[in-house]
């Protein structure tokens, strides 16, 4: 065995050196997993991944759901993920196998999901040879990982497979894969046990730093026209620092929005809630995105979709900045205030000094000015509410798809419910009419828009929460991207609910063409689509077509009540676009609303944007 | 429609130089330049070697080119990477020497002959080639005397260059003062 120079031997009792057990490389894996808390994973055997599966085969304890596609497999390894907070594992074989878990990968970096993956690769004498199913998996996907590792020595492969889920699961989370050639998988050597791996040096984690709490405090006893503005990132700092934002915006009354990543963090059940931010966000919280003196952005990174142009985005606010990623402070938005540290960590120390120090900076008097300019604040706030941002036209005889989800929420809301998207304009109807009033039950890809993740991560959920009721929103284009994996949810018993607003179209390509190219609707409408419900019948699970705004509800709860996947066929308004939206290269207060569309909205230069 | 003042509109990107101790590790240099393609951030040159065999550490030293705000965003995106030990930013640092090192060939006769030979004696150059009708020259210093040197040259019938690229390291008899030393490295394990 031979470990790298800055790797140490750590053990935990001097005087009784640990002595580690000898096993396969592909037994370490195994055992590694469980000494990592992993009860299930997702994966797709294959040639140089065979003696893992072996090991697999030989263990009763890990759970491995058998996908369809590794897409798949990655795509679930991140529902399981982001629904429990742990970190969640794919295993794929080499070449096309690991090239299928891209995807997944470059999905969860751009959402910080932690997730471990671990590919197959040719015996090391062949690498490099363009041996059979082999690719340069480390270097494909060094850019869409946090970091990868290749394996070369079984010696090694304990401490690497421990390392890879510290790295995953800690400081800003995200995905990393280990690449295990075929004859390491075989070769024995010495398995470390987590508490006694060789580890390299830790960075040492920032302390949250008190004098820019008291500076972000200071500016937020100022603050006539506050709003915080929350992301991922407090999702990702754990139940702890949800309870902490919720404290802490109850007592300034602020209010508060959040981008797509970030709902359920802040009950959307409670006043203080403005909705969505961002593209096809709230028409108030936009507005107060946009007038606000003071933003206290938590987690979140100033995204595109989020800020509309950066030249207009809240052009007179000072900027709180909490974000665990250094990379992220003055990105894109130059922040007043920067604090980095945990999400939690931060806002603890941030409700703690508000409690301390607000008497003295912001006293609860009638007169006291700021009070009153809150109230004020309030006031505007409610008037942008009552122009009603996201009205549709309801109709009698065709379903609107704000309404199925409407009908879909009410119907849903009492019970243990996970909602997965796909991406397009259900995802953003989703996101505006199914409320979260907790975190992990919001699962949907965020930044990298990926069509097809919902159905896999479906999986990916449901695996981790068998009693739950858990429903991919999507949309006809997407499902069928990854639709496949009904047959890994059949296999596995994984009741998901595929819940279609089927229009026939790529609807959000659809409302671009229409809105930025002139109507000319290149290759956005499918002219033929499979017959979904036969599809679930041909997959072994139940399928049903609701047509009629007549007959939503009840099938809707036949839905609910049928035991099993069930792909629901809803057949919505073709053409229906999604509303409010903020045009490209707009700010956020020229959002184009259902009654003030006229179809010019976007200027030459928005129409180059994405 | 109000807008943000560009803070940065009046700001002229400036050449910086920053010295990134890595982890010696295969694909370790193809992290930190994919790193640069990938965000769309400049490279001028890049030199790299290893420079503590013991604790497997290698220096790379980049030039880059950027407004301060940009250089703050390269510096931090190098620290994600977990390869990455550390990051000097030797321009920031007054104490910071760079040097890069140089071969030109000169092709001439007669008295451009003469002058190319007079010019190296100026910069301090060495003579390790020659021919009767060409010259190479060494010539180590900063990147704008080498500028400097090859400017001169030019019509003196320069052929060709090669140039090394910057290096750096902090005067004094210490190390990097920021810098990890391998002991201390292991000891915060």
């Amino acid at each position: 065995m031979s470990t790298k120079p800055n790797i140490r031997a750590v053990t935990s009792n001097e005087a009784a050196p640990f002595i580690a057990p000898q096993m396969t490389g592909a037994e370490m894996v195994v055992r590694a997993l469980k000494d990592q808390g992993v009860d299930t994973l997702f994966g797709y055997p294959g040639g140089a991944v065979l003696p893992i599966y072996d090991a697999l085969f030989q263990d009763n304890e890990l759970r491995h759901i058998l996908v369809r596609h590794e897409q798949g497999a990655g795509h679930a390894a991140e529902g399981y993920a982001r629904s429990t907070g742990k970190v969640g594992v794919a295993l794929v074989t080499s070449g096309p196998g690991a090239t299928n878990a891209v995807t997944p990968l470059a999905d969860a970096l751009l959402d910080s999901i932690p997730i471990v993956v671990i590919s197959g690769q040719v015996p090391t004498h062949l690498i490099g040879t363009d041996a059979f199913q082999e690719c340069d998996t480390v270097g494909i996907t060094r850019s869409c990982t946090k970091h990868n590792w290749l394996v070369k020595d079984v010696g090694e492969l304990s401490a690497i497979l421990h390392e890879a889920f510290e790295v995953a699961r800690s400081g800003r989370p995200g995905p990393v894969l280990i690449d295990i050639p075929k004859n390491v998988q075989f070769a024995t050597g010495p398995y470390y046990p987590p508490e006694h791996a060789p580890r390299k040096s830790k960075r040492t984690m920032r302390r949250v730093d008190a004098s820019k709490i008291i500076e972000a405090i200071e500016l937020m006893a100022s603050a006539e026209r506050p709003v915080f503005y929350t992301g991922g990132g407090v999702i990702n700092a754990g139940p702890n620092a949800s309870q902490a934002l919720r404290a802490l915006v109850r007592e300034t009354n602020f209010p508060i929005t959040s981008t797509l990543l970030g709902l359920g963090a802040f009950p959307a059940s409670e006043p203080q809630w403005l909705g969505m931010v961002g593209m096809h966000g709230s028409w108030e919280s936009n507005h107060a995105m946009h007038d606000c003196d003071v933003m206290i952005c938590v987690g979140a990174r100033f995204d595109d979709r989020v800020t509309g142009l950066i030249s207009a985005f809240s052009p007179n606010s000072k900027k709180i900045h909490i974000d665990i990623d250094p990379s992220s402070i003055n990105k894109v938005v130059q922040t007043d205030v920067a604090i980095v540290a945990d999400a939690g960590e931060a806002l603890e120390a941030l409700l703690e000094a508000w409690r301390k120090h607000r008497p003295a900076a912001r006293p609860v008097t009638s007169q006291d000015s700021k009070n009153a300019a809150l109230a004020a604040w309030w006031q505007q706030i409610d008037t942008w509410r009552a122009r009603k941002g996201f009205a549709y036209r309801p109709s009698d005889d065709v379903i609107k798809p704000q309404y199925a989800i409407e009908r879909l929420y009410q119907l849903t809301k009492d019970q243990d419910v996970y909602i997965t998207t796909e991406v397009g304009q259900h995802q953003m109807w989703a996101a505006q009419f199914f409320h979260f009033n907790e975190p992990h039950r919001w699962m949907t890809s965020g930044g990298l828009g990926t069509m097809g993740y919902g159905l896999p991560a479906a999986m990916g959920v449901q695996a981790a929460h068998p009693d739950a009721l858990v429903i991919d929103i999507a949309g006809e284009a997407s499902v069928q991207m990854t639709m496949q994996e009904m047959s890994a949810a059949v296999q596995h018993n994984l009741p998901i609910k595929i819940f279609i607003l089927n229009n026939e179209w790529m609807g959000m390509v659809r409302q671009w063409q229409q809105l930025l190219h002139g109507e000319r609707y290149s290759h956005s409408y499918s002219a033929a689509l499979p017959d979904f419900v036969k599809m679930a019948e041909a997959f072994g699970c139940t399928g049903i077509r609701c047509e009629s705004p007549a007959e939503l509800d009840e099938k809707i709860k036949l839905m609910i009540d049928t035991p099993g996947p069930v792909i629901f066929d809803c057949r919505v308004a073709k053409e229906e676009n999604c509303f409010p939206m903020i045009p490209s290269g707009k700010p956020h207060n020229e959002m184009i609303l259902l009654d003030n569309f006229v179809g010019d909205e976007i200027d030459a230069a928005g129409k180059t944007l994405v | 429609m109000a807008f943000n003042a560009d803070p940065h509109a009046d700001e002229r990107p400036q050449a910086r130089t920053l010295a990134v101790l890595v982890d010696n590790e295969p694909g370790v240099l193809a992290r930190v330049v994919g790193m640069f393609s990938a965000r769309g951030f400049n490279i001028e040159s890049l030199t790299v070697a290893e420079t503590d065999k013991a604790a497997h550490t290698s220096r790379i030293t980049i030039v880059t080119r950027g407004q301060s705000h940009i250089i703050e965003q390269i510096k931090s995106q190098l620290e994600r990477i977990l390869s990455v030990r550390q990051v000097i930013d030797v321009t920031q640092d007054s104490a910071g020497v760079e040097r890069e090192l140089a071969l030109v060939k000169v092709r001439s006769t007669g008295a451009e002959r003469i002058e190319a030979l007079r010019v190296s004696d100026i910069f301090r150059a060495k003579v390790i080639d020659t021919t009767l009708e060409s010259f190479i020259f060494e010539i180590t210093g900063t990147s704008s005397k080498i500028d400097a040197i090859i400017e001169l040259m030019r019509p003196l019938g320069l052929v060709e260059v090669s140039r090394t690229g910057v290096l750096s390291i902090h005067r004094g008899p210490e190390a990097d003062p920021t810098a990890e030393t391998p002991a201390a490295t292991a000891a915060s394990n």
